[in-house]
């Protein structure tokens, strides 16, 4: 009696797509892929030689035989083009490297490389004046370079053109042999192998973000975000992103436990404390950014005042630390310190939400804005002339003492295992230790009763009340959870910087934990997603830390950044499966397939019954 | 109107007297209703009678200007959320799903107010949790299965065909055990077939001892299904009744199809009109 619907089919529309794809550059497949590796294998070697002939040039890269700097980076970009090169030729123990596209990687993976060689020459020529200043090294690689890409342009492209798109014309043709298809279903490997792949990947990552926060210079960083950009784009086109997060998805608690040891790994791998110290304070805008998503994500409340409760936190720490500019006289132990912090963010989360949670939209978003402004006008008046002295004005609370915990100071290097763990690797321990406890609760929350009735308010808060959800009761919940989240960061941040002042914690400003990159970074990570705020608060930390010559562009350079990926991936860079489908409408067909029913009953046969 | 009540069956709903004002405009003037249990009633009229006024009223959507509404004997507090949670749960005119979550999900929010678990049980994850949220599983499976919709559990509510979307809507109604469902023109939209399956999904939710009050436009549909209906022109109720009695009642048909005004055409100038029509058409082909 039901009118079953034809189950979509995704397969219909590849059926559809007929014509072949036409490369780029004609060649003939055979000769493009020896040209592409002979290209890369040309740039491979030239970052042995020379590339120019001082070390003015930071990194040294003068020496012959041994790649330094920017070298290693084309190296590595080289040596990745070169296996996808060789994968395509149908080696034996290569072919798991592209179960996805083989071709497209190719093609990333040499412009990758060019990218990095081409910025490297430029670079040079340009601090030092001149191209006169490459040595043949550099050309080697840089045409080495070269050639690989056109040789990848001529390589035919992974998949057949889509119904609507039978001629493309040239850059339409450049965009689609950049595509590649989804791999297949992975065998099923023994669960110790599987468990061992996504140790080793968490590994990987973990040294390139280690690499990427020790890079010393900003031309490293640069040649950094550009290799490491097309590499990571290559392997998510070879399909090895897909096969890890299917692995991932499988074993969600190995996953939260590899996650957890390689981030404990990282202040290992920093000797510097500076570097250990963008480690401890990105973990803080992390941490911030998440307890961010349950109000925003989950519960799709819109706070742009978000920071103050950071900043609530930190004074309530600040104020009960021991510091001797504190005007409470008291030095609580650590523990009764962030109970202290997370209940008066949560007190005032409660005392903000209560009146303003009864407006919807537009109004929350411009209210909890002016709330963000006073707390940090209050906090500035409290200085004994305005008003009571209790925050000392703009000076802050300065002299916040190292904590000691156990008998552990966190104020001084410790020797751990022959490895050397400065005072901002200590605190980005404990920052950790804070992250840890923000992931579960949001997991757990977002798995739940309550969580279900936070996304059904976000949804439609009329049906969410007719189904029994007392909206305001739940909305205040997770304001005042997101609040007392940020509060325990807070406490933290306060010992971290040493000192709190007012001017920490505005809407906007350069220094990033302020509401408006908290946001940036839960909608350029993913709402709604654990690692989504997590990558994008490390990037929008690291990448303004890292570029201080670009700071006066900063803000200018980050709203062109938004807006073209509001543009191409408004879901963020990590997406939940839900806002995949709510965001891209021809992607609507990939749902998951009718399950058979047991015994082929329909509800209208048992209705009718 | 009197309905005759056998002994055995109780009154659900006892809406009285219920009025409300927008301003100077009453939409809804003391209209009295009872739904008893175990009956489907009908409830009709034109459009903007104010029926889905009603509606929101009875569900606390809106809080009535005057009269009260109670529900097996106890007034109803008019706050949306406590009336679900008494046992009355309902559909929208414009189906009001949770788009963007999956089937399974949509019916797991309808179990809200009939499961506890709060917040500190989620996040310790206490004895009580797992169980809870297992039963809630089953339980919404079970509904899915008697809508149908059991094999798109996974499926984004907004993926679903048109007719399944009224079907999950039922479904996450009935998962809040309601004691009555309220629905708000079910069959919008759908073709004969369709129609069909709904009228017996209704009759199937009132075999499971669920007093039914809908609204429709369908007076096919109202016909088989309603034991009682209930016409509401202009806020108030005109008449109430069986379904045949309330057809042939000539308020109800003046209320659909207007009453003839006086000095309307008679049979004489009618046929006068149709000659002089005929007359110009020969003419007409003369030319």
């Amino acid at each position: 009696m039901t009118t079953k619907t034809p189950s979509t089919d995704s397969s219909a529309t590849s059926k559809a797509a007929t014509a072949p794809a036409t490369p780029v550059v004609p060649l003939p497949p055979a000769a493009a892929r020896a040209i592409t590796g002979a290209g890369s294998a040309l740039a491979l070697v030239g970052t042995f030689l020379a590339w120019t002939w001082t070390d003015e040039f930071p990194g040294n890269l003068t020496v012959t035989g041994y790649p330094g700097g920017l070298q290693v980076l084309t190296l590595v970009g080289a040596a990745l083009t070169l296996l996808f090169v060789l994968s395509g030729y149908g080696i034996r123990g290569l072919g798991w490297l592209t179960p996805g596209g083989t071709n497209s990687p190719v093609l990333l993976g040499a412009l990758g490389v060019l990218g990095t060689t081409g910025y490297t020459m430029g670079a040079i020529s340009q601090e030092l004046g001149g191209l006169v200043n490459l040595e043949p090294g550099a050309w080697v690689s840089g045409i080495g370079a070269l050639v690989a890409v056109l040789g990848a342009l001529g390589l035919p492209a992974d998949q057949p053109y889509g119904a609507d798109e039978s001629r493309p014309g040239l850059w339409g043709r450049i965009r689609h042999s950049l595509t590649a298809p989804e791999p297949g279903r992975a065998k099923d490997l023994p669960s110790w192998a599987e468990i061992l792949i996504i140790a080793a990947g968490f590994g990987v990552g973990l040294y390139v973000f280690a690499y990427g926060i020790g890079t010393e210079y900003s031309e490293l960083f640069i040649g950094f975000l550009i290799t490491a950009g097309f590499g990571f784009t290559a392997v998510t086109r070879a399909g090895l992103l897909k096969r890890l997060s299917a692995l991932t998805a499988k074993h969600r608690n190995v996953t939260l436990a590899a996650a957890f040891v390689a981030a404990i790994c990282f202040p290992f791998t920093q000797g510097n404390d500076q570097f250990a110290l963008i480690g401890a304070n990105i973990l803080i805008f992390a941490t911030v950014a998440l307890g961010l998503n349950v109000v925003v994500g989950l519960a799709g409340l819109l706070d742009l005042g978000y920071v103050a409760f950071l900043g609530v936190g930190a004074y309530a720490a600040a104020l009960v630390s021991g510091s001797p500019q504190s005007s409470i006289g008291l030095h609580f132990p650590f523990w009764a310190a962030v109970l202290t912090g997370a209940l008066a963010s949560l007190i005032f989360g409660v005392v903000i939400g209560a009146p303003t949670l009864r407006l919807r939209g537009d109004y929350l978003a411009i209210v909890t804005l002016g709330f963000g402004e006073i707390f940090r006008i209050t906090m500035n008046n409290l200085n004994g002339n305005s008003g009571p002295d209790v925050t000392n004005g703009s000076n802050g609370i300065p002299n916040i003492p190292d904590l000691e915990i156990f008998g552990f100071n966190l104020g001084v290097p410790h020797n751990v295992l022959g490895h050397e763990l400065t005072r901002s690797g200590n605190y980005y321990l404990l920052m950790l230790l804070f992250t840890a406890i923000v992931v579960m609760v949001f997991r757990r929350s977002a798995e739940s009763r309550i969580g279900r009735a936070w996304v059904a308010i976000r949804e439609d808060e009329t049906a969410a009340t007719a189904m029994g959800i007392n909206g305001f009761r739940l909305k205040l919940l997770a304001f005042a959870l997101g609040a007392c989240l940020a509060g325990l960061a807070g406490t933290v941040q306060a010992h971290v910087s040493y000192s709190v002042t007012p001017e920490q914690y505005q809407f906007a400003g350069s220094v990033p934990p302020n509401s408006a990159f908290l946001l940036a970074a839960v909608i350029l990570g993913g709402m709604g997603t654990i690692s989504g705020p997590l990558i994008g608060a490390a990037l929008l930390y690291l990448i303004p830390a890292k570029l201080q010559f670009m700071a006066e562009y900063q803000l200018l350079l980050f709203g062109a950044a938004l807006m073209l990926l509001m543009r191409y991936r408004p879901e963020g860079l990590v997406a939940d499966r839900r806002k995949q489908l709510e965001f891209h409408e021809t992607g609507q067909l990939d749902v998951p397939d009718d399950k058979p029913l047991p015994d082929g009953a329909t509800g209208v046969a048992k209705a009718g019954a | 109107m009197t309905t005759t009540t056998a002994p055995t069956t109780t009154t659900v709903l006892d809406a009285s007297d219920v009025t409300m004002r927008f301003g100077g405009l009453t939409a809804v003037r003391s209209v009295d209703l009872v739904v008893n249990s175990g009956e489907i009633v009908g409830l009709i009229g034109p459009n903007g009678a104010g029926k889905t006024t009603f509606f929101n009223c009875l569900t606390g959507l809106y809080v009535p200007t005057e009269g009260k509404v109670s529900y097996k004997g106890t007034v109803l507090p008019p706050k949306p959320h406590l009336v679900t949670q008494a046992g009355i749960a309902r559909t929208f005119q414009n189906i009001r799903l949770f788009a963007n979550m999956t089937v399974l999900e949509n019916v797991l929010v309808g179990r809200h107010t009939r499961t506890k678990e709060g917040l500190w049980s989620a996040l310790l994850r206490l004895p009580g949790f797992k169980r809870a949220e297992e039963a809630s599983r089953e339980r919404a499976m079970e509904l899915l299965e008697f809508t149908g919709l059991a094999a798109k559990a996974d499926h984004l509510a907004r993926n679903l065909p048109y007719g399944e979307q009224r079907k999950l809507e039922i479904a996450r109604a009935l998962a809040s055990e309601p004691g009555l469902l309220l629905l708000d023109e079910p069959t919008a939209g759908m073709n004969p077939q369709e129609t069909r399956a709904a009228e017996e999904l209704i009759f199937a939710i009132r075999d499971q001892g669920i007093a039914v009050l809908v609204i429709e436009h369908d007076i096919r549909f109202i016909m088989n299904l309603c034991d009682r209906v209930a016409v509401l022109v202009q806020g108030e109720k005109i008449v109430e009744g069986p379904a045949e009695v309330v057809q042939a009642d000539e308020r109800v048909i003046a209320a659909y199809l207007g009453t003839p005004f006086e000095g309307a055409p008679g049979q004489e100038e009618a046929a006068e009109v149709e000659a002089a029509e005929a007359h110009s058409t020969t003419e007409g082909d003369d030319k």
